[in-house]
C-alpha cells in the first residue's frame, strides 16, 4: 500500500496555488492528509501532482465578529476544538469535534480538507450544514462566496472548479441564548458516523422556537437539513410530542445502503438520533 | 526518474538530513533511511496507530504524513523516550503492569500516552481509554496498558512534586 | 520462580525500540517484492504478460510459475492434516496457472528496488482473464446445480465426517423435550497488528537459504521449502524474528514463503516481502461461516439426553490446514457436559474466498457456542434459571479424570484431566451478582433501560502433542542457554521457558538466553498453535533443566568434594548451603566437564552440562472456565455496552500470574470482537466487502469493560508441572455469554438470538419484527 508517484508542490503563497491549479493537470491539494493520504496509499486516487498547503500562509486564521466565526481552510480542528471563541460563540462546533476521528486525526486534519473531501459522514460538513456557513473561495478569476448548500455537487464532489481553493468559512453566529445538540451513533469511539445530528434551536421571548436548523449526516452523499423537522418546531414549545414529531418526520429521508449498513436502519437511526439532538438543544436553550 | 527531495529535521534530538522519495511517508523516511525501526506499520491507512509519532510535541500518523511534510520539524519517536538509558515512566509500568505481549503495537501506544500526560497529568481511566482510541491492539485486552498509564501517571505526578 | 510474576525478558528490547520484526530486517542489496493477486473470485487465466512490468525502472524481475516451475519439485502445497474424510483433495497451487479461485491468490512476484516501485509494477502486469461463476455461500455450493468452485473438481464436497457416541435414537425417543436451533456463526480474521512477511538470502558459495518468516511454524516452513526446492535441512535455515502477533494464520504455510525464497535463489540477492494490511485480508486465512440445525433432547428435570444435528462448514478455496477446525468445533460441543448421547454430521463446503484455517480457539469457540445457546434455550422451555440447568449437567470434579466418548483428530481418546467446572460457574456467578440480578434488571426496564446477564461454559484441549524439543546448556562462559523449536508470537514464550529453567538452575532471568523458533537450534519442533508451548517446551524445559541441574550438583561436588545435598544453585553460581565463600561459578563448572586433552572427565561423567528433551505426550491437557457478561442493550439504537465480563477460569498450575491475565483478557477482547464486530464480509460474487480495517472492526480500548478474571488451578496430572494451556481460551465462552446477555436483556420483546456476531442492525431488526408480530 505504497503511494503512486506523483510530482511534490509545496508554494507559500495562495497566488502560487492558484497559478499550480491553473496550469497543471490531474493535481489535488493536500490539507491535513487524514482523507487524502488514505487514499493515495491504497492507490484509490492516482494524482500527477500534489500540492502541499501546509506552508502556505495567510490560510490559519481563526477569529471572530461580531456575526461570525471566521475559519482559514488550513484551520486545525485540534485547534477549534480547543478554541476559547468557538466554545463561547458555537459550542455545537466543539461537541462536533469530539466525534472526529481520534487525537491523531484532529492534530492534523484541516476544516478545509474535511468540507472539500466532502465524506457523507463528515462532522464538519453537517455542522456547515446546519450553521449555514458561507465558503470563501479563490479562483483564477478572483473570489466567491458558496453557500454551503450549494456545496456540494455529487458524492464526495464539491462543486469547486480544478482551478480554485476553498480559502475561509464563516460561521454566522446565533445568539448566546440558544441551545444546541449534536449526536452521532458510529460503531467504536472514532469511527465515521452512522448517522449524526446537529441541531440548533433558538427561543423568542415567549419561549416559543423562533428559529430552528436541523441537519443530519451519514444520511445521503451530503448533508441534509431536515426542513419537515425544522417547520415542526418552529412556533412551538419544544414540548416532547413536537420532538418526536419532528425526529419521526427524518426517518422519511432518503438514505444510502451498503454492505455494512441498510438505508432502513440508517433512517431508523435517524428519527433516535435527531430525538436526542434535539432533547440536548432544548435543553440548553434560554 | 523517482522525484527526491532533501529532508533536514530532528528526531529524538538529534539533527538528521537525507534524500528521499516524495512519495515516501514519514514511517518509510523514518524506518528506511534513518534506520529507526522502532516505529511500526500496522495498517498504512491511518486506523491502526501502529506508527504514531509525535511530530512538534502532537500525535500524529506517521503513514498519513509525507516524509517531506516533516522537514524543519521535530519529531520523537520511540527510540526517543528512554534517557541516558533510563526507562521513560511509561516504558517502565509498561514493564510492570504487562503492558505489552508482542510490542508491535507499544511504540504507538506510547507516544499516545506520552501526549496524553503531557496535557493531562493525572487522567481518568475514561480518558486514558478514549486517549488510546485509536492505537489497536489484538494481544493485550487494553486492560495491562490502561493500568500501565494510569500507574506511571501517578508515577510522573510524584516525581515533579 | 514458578507461580511467580516475574517482569518479562522481551520486554526491555520491544519497549525501546529495538525489536526485530521481519520488516526491521535490513541485508545489503536487498530488493523488494509485491505478488499480483486475482482480482476475480473465481476466473481461467488465459495468458500473463510481464514485459511492460519489466520494463519499470527500478525493477529486477518478474516471476510467474512458469519461470518458478524449474525450481520446484511440485506444483502445489500438500499441507492438509490427515483426515479419512476428505472427498476430493484442494491443495493450493504455488501460484496459479490456468485458474484462479480467491480473490486475493497469489500469480506473479514482481521484484524491484522499492516497494513502492514493485507494486509499480505490479499494475503493469497484464493478465487475460475469463471470468467464470464464482460460489459464494458454503450452503449454496453443496446443491446440486451450484457452480464448481474449481472447474476440474467433481463438486464442492471437500470433506464430509461424522462425530457422534451413544444411541442417539434411543435419547431422542425418551426424550421429554426436544429442543430444535438454526445457529449461524461467522468468526473473522486473525489481523494481528503485524501482518505477514518473509525475508529470504540466498548464499550462493554455501548453497545455502536464510528465510526469516513471522510464522507460528518454522519447522514445517523448513521442512515445506526443503521439499519443494529440492534441498536438505543444512541447506535451508527458517529463523523467526520478533512477530507481532499470530493468532493461528501465521501457523500456516504460504505461497509466498516459498516463492519469495525462490526468488531469492534466483536473483542471488535478498529479497524482502511484506504482506500490507490491506493484502492479509485476502492473502492470508481466516475463519468464516459455519450453519448448524441441531436438536437437544431433554428429560423432564433439566438433563440433556442426547444431541444431534448437521452443520455445514465454509473451507474456502483451498486447504491451507486440514479439517481439523470444523472437527474440533463439532468434538468440543459436549466436552464439559454429561451429555450421554450425540451426532453430528460435518459437511466441510468450498467456496471462491479466501481459504479457511483457525484462527484463536480454532473451531472450538463455536462448539461451545451451540451448546451454550441450547442449553439457554432448554432452560426457556423448561421455565428453569440457565445457571440451573448447567448445574444440572456439568461433569462433577469427583469424576475427574473423566474419559470421554470421543478421540481426537490423531485418534487420541479424550480424558478430561482435571477441573472443577461447577466451582468455576459458581465462583464467576457469585462475583457478578447472578442471584441478585433480576432485581436490577426490573428496576433497570422501569426507568426504560434494558440491561441483560448471560453465563457460558468452555472446556478446551490444549496443549497439542505429540512433543515440542528443548535444549538446555550451560555453557562454558556460563551462561545458560536454552533453544527450542517452539515460537513466541507475543504470548512470551522466552519467558515461561526462562522461569521453568531459572527454577531449577539459579533463579535469575538474565542469566538465561532463550532462542525460540530458529530451526539452526532445534533439529525437529512443531510451533505455536493450540495453547500448546506451555505444556509441551514447558515439559521438555523442566524435564531438561531437571537433568542439567542434577550434572551441575554432582560435578561441582565433585569439584568442591562436598555432598550435592549441600550444595544450591543460585544466580549464576553454585554454592554450599550455608557457606558463603564456597562456591563456583556455573561457567566454571561447565568448563571442568568440557573436557581437557589426554585428561579424564571428573567422576567418570559423560561431557557437557546439556540435555535435550522432547517428552512425547499425546493426551490433551483440557482447561475450562466460565464466563459471565453483564449487557446493556440501547433499544432505540440497537447499540450493546459490555459493562461486565467476569471469567473464571482453570489452566491448571499458572507459571506467571500476571501473564496468564494477559493471555485470557486478550482472549476475551477477541470474544468480545466475535460477538459484536468482527464481520469479514463477501457479497454473492464472493468479493470482499471489508477491506480495511475502517470496515472490519477490531475493539478499541473504549469497547471495553474491566475483565475480571477468577483463577483457579487444577494442575494436570500428565506434566511435571501440572499446566494447561491458556492462549486460547478467553474466546469461548466470551461469546455466548455476550449473545446469551443481550438476548435476556430484550426478553420483553421476545427477541431469541441464534448468530453471532449480533449487530445493532440485527437488534433493531428484531425488535422491529417482534412490534409488528
Amino acid at each position: 500500500m505504497k503511494a503512486p508517484r506523483f510530482s511534490y508542490h509545496d508554494p507559500r503563497q495562495v497566488t502560487e496555488v492558484i497559478g499550480l491549479l491553473s496550469s497543471l493537470e490531474n493535481a489535488k491539494l493536500l490539507a491535513g492528509g487524514q482523507s487524502l493520504m488514505p487514499m493515495l496509499n491504497m492507490r484509490y486516487v492516482l494524482p500527477d501532482h500534489l500540492i502541499d498547503l501546509n506552508r502556505v500562509e495567510g490560510l490559519s486564521v481563526l477569529a471572530e465578529s461580531e456575526s461570525c466565526l471566521l475559519a482559514g481552510t488550513m484551520v486545525r480542528q485540534r485547534e477549534m476544538e480547543f478554541s476559547d471563541a468557538v466554545r463561547r460563540r458555537l459550542p455545537i462546533i466543539k461537541d462536533a469535534l469530539q466525534w472526529v476521528g481520534h487525537r491523531q486525526t484532529r492534530n492534523r486534519g484541516t476544516l478545509g480538507g474535511s468540507l472539500c473531501h466532502l465524506d457523507p459522514a463528515a462532522e464538519l460538513a453537517t455542522i456547515a450544514a446546519v450553521l449555514d456557513a458561507e465558503l470563501t473561495v479563490q479562483g483564477p478569476e478572483g473570489q466567491r462566496e458558496i453557500a454551503f448548500k450549494d456545496f456540494p455537487a455529487g458524492f464526495m464532489m464539491s462543486c469547486l472548479s480544478p482551478q480554485e481553493m476553498l480559502m475561509s468559512v464563516c460561521f454566522p453566529v446565533w445568539p448566546t441564548t440558544h441551545g444546541w445538540g449534536f449526536v452521532e451513533y458510529a460503531r467504536r469511539h472514532g469511527d465515521f458516523a452512522i448517522v449524526s445530528a446537529a441541531a440548533m434551536v433558538l427561543r423568542g421571548v415567549d419561549g416559543r422556537i423562533g428559529r430552528a436548523a436541523v441537519a443530519l449526516g451519514g444520511m445521503a452523499a451530503a448533508p441534509v437539513r431536515a426542513a419537515e423537522a425544522e417547520a415542526l418546531l418552529m412556533g412551538s414549545t419544544g414540548d416532547e410530542a413536537t420532538v418526536r414529531a419532528a425526529a419521526d418526520s427524518c426517518r422519511g429521508i432518503d438514505a444510502v445502503g451498503d454492505a455494512l449498513v441498510p438505508a432502513s436502519y440508517r433512517q431508523h437511526l435517524a428519527g433516535v438520533i435527531v430525538a436526542r439532538a434535539l432533547r440536548q438543544a432544548l435543553s440548553r436553550a434560554r | 526518474m523517482e522525484e527526491t527531495r532533501t529532508v533536514g529535521l530532528v528526531v529524538n534530538h538529534q539533527k538528521y538530513e537525507a534524500e528521499v522519495p516524495v512519495r515516501f511517508h514519514l514511517a518509510d523516511f523514518l524506518r528506511q533511511r534513518l534506520r529507526l525501526t522502532g516505529t511500526h506499520l500496522g495498517c498504512e491507512h491511518g486506523v491502526c496507530g501502529a506508527c504514531t509519532v509525535l511530530v512538534d510535541g502532537q500525535s500524529v500518523r506517521s503513514c498519513l504524513m509525507l516524509a517531506v511534510q516533516a522537514d524543519g520539524h521535530e519529531v520523537l519517536t520511540v527510540e526517543g523516550l528512554a534517557e541516558d538509558g533510563k526507562l521513560h515512566p511509561l516504558q517502565q509500568a509498561f514493564r510492570d503492569y504487562h503492558g505489552l505481549q508482542c510490542g508491535f503495537c507499544t511504540p504507538g501506544t506510547l507516544l499516545t500516552l506520552v501526549e496524553l500526560l503531557q496535557s493531562n497529568p493525572d487522567p481518568t481511566e475514561d480518558d486514558v481509554r478514549v486517549a488510546i482510541s485509536g492505537n489497536l491492539c489484538r494481544c493485550t485486552g487494553y486492560q495491562g496498558i490502561v493500568e500501565a498509564a494510569l500507574k506511571a501517571a501517578r508515577q510522573i505526578s510524584r516525581s515533579a512534586r | 520462580m514458578i507461580g511467580l510474576s516475574v517482569a518479562r525478558i522481551e520486554d526491555l528490547a520491544l519497549l525501546t525500540g529495538q525489536g526485530r520484526f521481519v520488516d526491521d530486517l535490513d541485508l545489503p542489496l536487498m530488493l523488494h517484492a509485491a505478488y499480483v493477486r486475482s482480482p476475480h473470485a473465481h476466473a481461467a487465466v488465459l495468458g500473463i504478460e510481464t514485459a511492460a512490468a519489466q520494463a519499470v525502472p527500478g525493477v529486477r524481475a518478474v516471476l510467474t510459475m512458469a519461470d518458478c516451475r524449474p525450481y520446484l519439485t511440485a506444483t502445489r502445497l500438500s499441507v492438509g492434516l490427515p483426515s479419512a474424510s476428505y472427498r476430493q483433495v484442494a491443495d493450493r497451487p504455488v501460484l496459479a496457472i490456468d485458474e484462479v479461485a480467491y480473490v486475493g491468490e497469489p500469480l506473479a512476484i514482481v521484484i524491484a528496488d522499492t516497494r513502492h516501485i514493485a507494486e509499480d509494477a505490479v499494475e503493469r502486469v497484464e493478465v487475460a482473464y475469463e471470468v467464470l461463476d464464482a460460489v459464494a455461500d458454503c450452503r449454496a455450493a453443496l446443491a446440486a446445480d451450484a457452480p464448481l468452485v474449481h472447474r476440474g473438481a467433481p463438486h464442492n464436497l471437500l470433506a464430509e465426517f461424522e462425530v457422534g457416541y451413544g444411541d442417539v435414537r434411543a435419547a431422542f425417543g425418551d426424550a421429554a423435550h426436544v429442543i430444535r436451533e438454526k445457529i449461524s456463526q461467522h468468526r473473522g480474521c486473525g489481523h494481528p497488528l503485524e501482518c505477514r512477511g518473509v525475508v529470504a538470502s540466498y548464499d550462493a558459495e554455501e548453497d545455502r537459504l536464510r528465510v526469516w518468516s513471522s510464522t507460528q511454524t518454522p519447522h514445517a516452513a523448513q521442512r515445506l521449502l526443503c521439499d519443494l526446492l529440492g534441498r536438505d535441512e543444512t541447506q535451508v535455515r527458517v529463523i523467526t524474528p520478533d512477530v507481532g502477533g499470530g493468532f493461528g494464520p501465521k501457523l500456516v504455510f504460504y505461497q509466498e514463503e516459498v516463492v519469495t525464497a525462490l526468488a531469492a535463489l534466483v536473483l542471488r540477492r535478498p529479497v524482502k516481502w511484506i504482506e500490507d494490511r490491506r493484502e492479509h485480508f485476502v492473502a492470508t486465512t481466516q475463519e468464516r461461516d459455519q450453519f448448524w440445525d441441531l436438536e437437544m433432547a431433554l428429560d423432564g428435570q433439566g438433563r440433556v439426553l442426547g444431541i444431534r444435528g448437521r452443520m455445514v462448514h465454509d473451507h474456502g478455496a483451498y486447504t491451507a490446514r486440514g479439517v481439523n477446525l470444523p472437527y474440533e468445533s463439532a468434538q468440543t460441543v459436549t466436552l464439559p457436559y454429561d451429555v450421554p448421547a450425540y451426532e453430528l454430521k460435518v459437511e466441510l463446503a468450498l467456496t471462491n474466498k479466501v481459504p479457511v484455517s483457525p484462527v484463536r480457539g480454532a473451531g472450538q469457540p463455536q462448539g461451545v457456542f451451540v451448546m451454550e445457546r441450547l442449553l439457554d434455550r432448554a432452560a426457556q422451555a423448561l421455565g428453569m434459571d440457565r445457571a440451573e440447568i448447567r448445574r444440572r449437567n456439568l461433569i462433577p470434579v469427583e469424576r475427574m479424570p473423566c474419559p470421554r466418548p470421543l478421540k481426537t483428530r490423531g485418534g487420541i481418546p479424550v480424558v478430561l484431566d482435571s477441573g472443577d467446572y461447577l466451582r468455576c460457574q459458581q465462583d464467576a456467578l457469585a462475583r457478578i451478582g447472578w442471584d441478585g440480578f433480576p432485581a436490577r434488571q426490573d428496576a433497570a426496564r422501569r426507568c426504560g433501560r434494558y440491561i441483560g446477564i448471560g453465563l457460558a461454559n468452555f472446556v478446551k484441549g490444549t496443549g497439542r502433542g505429540p512433543f515440542e524439543p528443548v535444549t538446555v546448556r550451560i555453557a562454558p562462559s556460563g551462561k545458560i542457554q536454552v533453544f527450542t523449536g517452539a515460537a513466541a508470537m507475543g504470548q512470551s514464550t522466552r519467558t515461561m521457558l526462562a522461569q521453568v529453567v531459572a527454577a531449577q538452575l539459579g533463579e535469575d532471568l538474565h542469566n538465561i538466553v532463550v532462542t525460540a523458533g530458529d530451526t539452526a537450534g532445534t533439529a525437529l519442533g512443531l510451533g505455536g498453535f493450540n495453547s500448546r508451548q506451555a505444556v509441551m517446551a514447558g515439559t521438555s524445559a523442566h524435564v531438561a533443566a531437571v537433568k542439567v541441574r542434577d550434572k551441575l550438583l554432582t560435578v561441582a561436588s565433585e569439584m568442591m568434594e562436598v555432598a550435592s545435598e549441600d550444595l544450591e544453585v543460585a544466580g549464576a553460581e553454585v554454592r554450599v548451603k550455608g557457606v558463603p565463600g564456597m562456591r563456583r561459578s556455573l561457567g566454571e563448572v561447565a568448563r571442568a566437564i568440557s573436557g581437557v586433552a589426554g585428561f579424564r572427565l571428573p567422576a567418570g561423567l559423560t561431557p557437557g552440562l546439556e540435555a535435550t528433551e522432547q517428552p512425547v505426550m499425546d493426551a490433551m491437557a483440557y482447561a475450562n472456565g466460565t464466563a459471565a457478561a453483564e449487557v446493556e442493550v440501547d433499544a432505540e439504537t440497537g447499540d450493546v455496552e459490555v459493562r461486565r465480563l467476569v471469567i473464571a477460569h482453570d489452566c491448571g498450575r499458572m507459571i506467571n500470574p500476571m501473564i496468564v491475565d494477559g493471555q485470557v483478557i486478550g482472549g476475551v477482547a477477541h470474544g468480545i470482537g466475535n460477538a459484536l464486530f468482527e464481520w469479514m464480509g463477501f457479497d454473492e460474487t464472493a468479493q470482499p466487502v471489508t477491506t480495511n480495517l475502517a470496515e472490519y472492526l477490531l475493539v478499541s480500548a473504549p469497547e471495553m469493560p474491566r475483565i475480571e478474571v477468577l483463577h483457579h488451578e487444577s494442575p494436570s496430572p500428565l506434566n511435571p508441572l501440572g499446566v494447561k494451556g491458556v492462549g486460547e481460551c478467553g474466546v469461548l465462552p466470551t461469546v455466548p455469554a455476550i449473545i446469551s446477555a443481550i438476548e435476556d436483556a430484550l426478553s420483553p420483546f421476545g427477541v431469541r438470538l441464534g448468530h453471532a456476531p449480533v449487530t445493532p442492525m440485527d437488534i433493531v431488526a428484531l425488535l422491529e419484527k417482534a412490534r409488528t408480530a
